[in-house]
């Protein structure tokens, strides 16, 4: 065995495959592009669907990676990936006994949506931008008004063929349940509706709380995609959609629009694919070589997957698959498969 | 004595929900928190014995009033015989039946 495992990317993804081989004594290498590790849970403020601080996962991965003396790089752009070596856009080359992936997703860019408005308008948001509002402690209109009536939309940048993402980005209904309440909360008096295509409630716990946000948080549900977002005179925002359960077009303004922007491959995967042989599913995210056995391989021997560079997922399913790639990536160095 | 040429002006069929007053739809929710948790699952209206003879639809009917749309809504309820088989099927367990007569207590000003 010829250097370390060698992990793409420090975010939860990273840092648990870090700890997991660390445990069954393997050393590791973290290459972080950033300056920090954490990645995109970093900006996030509250998870779904307990409302447990993102904090209380980062912070105590963060500082268990630290005491356990596993290496890390920050500021390493990884250009080729095979699974003896990892080569860094500065043409150093680190030598590795396997490689994991992960390097997780993008957020869409709500821009390509046009017709939604965002950075056009005042008063849209993503759902993202929400997050680091609440991190700051301070969520308003533009101009530090209270809004009055929020309309949420789901499926931003998934489930589009406009836009080239056919999938469903999975975390982004639930997403928008967990920031509908947190609105209200904030806004007791505030009108919050939810524009979905389907509700996808699939984890423990996500279907109760939906049902908390109607009963409980008389947040409405409305199901039909916005079609477009017009500017009104005072910075507010005009939408329309169809009311597919009564059967009629709909039309509101409202005082803020929050598009829930979904997960969408890393343009990176194309060469990280190209110049180590492992495959791309045709979402652009890496395939897994079986999607029940071995979730966490890649089609090719010695790269491995875990978290969201396979596909879009929690954090709590990316935790457990970093422990069972640790399993696999022993098994690997111990008997070459 | 005008003339009828056979054209007429169509009503706009969209639900303005700047121009609706939500306040009925409000009490009859607070009345009845139960009925926003429907999902809209049709289940009631599949087993309606009315719905099945008539344009009736409590699903419609009912999601109609939670937008502010009141007209014509009670004249439709009439039209519910109170048998209470929607309310054995409805997956989020609402009382639909209950529902229909909130409704029809609300915009019927009894
Ligand atoms: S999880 Fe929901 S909002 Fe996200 S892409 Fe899937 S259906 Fe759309
Ligand atoms: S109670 Fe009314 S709405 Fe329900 S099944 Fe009977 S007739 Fe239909
Ligand atoms: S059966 Fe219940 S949940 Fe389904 S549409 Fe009727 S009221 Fe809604």
């Amino acid at each position: 065995m010829k250097g370390r495992v060698v992990i793409v990317g420090g975010g939860v993804a990273g840092m648990q495959t870090a700890l997991s081989l660390k445990a069954l004594g393997i050393e590791s290498l973290i290459l972080e592009q950033s300056r920090q590790l954490g990645g995109k849970l970093t900006g996030w403020h509250l998870l779904f669907p307990t409302f447990t601080p993102a904090q209380d996962v980062v912070a105590p991965l963060i500082r268990a990676v630290r005491q356990s003396g596993i290496q890390t790089r920050f500021g390493c752009k990884v250009v080729s990936v095979d699974s003896r070596r990892v080569i860094l856009d500065s043409g150093e080359r680190i030598d590795a006994a396997a490689v994991v992936l992960c390097s997780g997703s993008t957020l869409f860019n709500a821009k390509i949506k046009e017709e939604y408005g965002y950075g056009i308008y005042d008063n849209v948001f993503t759902s993202a931008d929400i997050e680091q509002m609440m991190n700051n402690g301070k969520v308003a209109m533009a101009d530090g008004r209270t809004p009055e009536r929020i309309a949420i939309l789901h499926c931003v940048g998934s489930r589009d063929e406009k836009v080239c993402q056919r999938h469903c980005s999975k975390v982004c209904c639930i997403t928008a349940v967990k920031q509908a309440i947190e609105l209200k909360k904030l806004f007791p008096d505030a009108d919050v509706f939810n524009f979905y295509m389907d509700m996808r409630m699939f984890g423990p716990g996500y279907e109760e709380l939906y049902r908390r946000a109607q009963i409980e948080h008389n947040i409405h549900f409305v199901r039909g995609r916005i079609s477009e977002a017009s500017p009104l005179m005072d910075s507010r925002v005009q939408i329309k959609a169809e009311d597919t359960l009564t059967g009629r077009p709909l039309r509101m303004s409202v005082d803020m629009l929050v598009l829930m922007v979904g997960m969408r491959a890393n343009d990176d995967n194309a060469f990280i694919s190209s110049s180590s042989g492992a495959e791309l599913a045709e979402n652009g995210f890496f395939k897994p070589r079986n999607s029940f056995m071995d979730n966490v391989l890649s089609t090719k021997e010695g790269i491995f997957l875990v978290g969201t560079i396979s596909s879009p997922k929690t954090v709590g399913q990316t935790l457990n698959e970093a422990s069972a790639a640790a399993i696999r990536i022993a098994e690997y160095l111990r008997y070459g498969n | 004595m005008a003339t009828n040429f056979g054209f007429s002006i169509s009503k706009p069929r969209v639900i303005d929900m700047d121009a609706n007053n939500l306040r009925k739809s409000d009490d009859i929710l607070a009345s009845m928190p139960q009925l926003q948790s429907c999902i809209g699952c049709g289940a009631c209206t599949a087993s309606c014995t009315a719905g099945n003879l008539t344009s009736f639809n409590f699903r419609k009917v009912h999601t109609l009033v939670r937008r502010g749309e009141y007209t014509g809504v009670y004249e439709e309820l009439n039209k519910c015989m109170l048998c209470g088989k929607c309310r054995l099927l409805c997956p989020r367990g609402i009382n639909t039946r209950a529902a229909v007569m909130t409704i029809k207590r609300t915009l019927g000003d009894f």
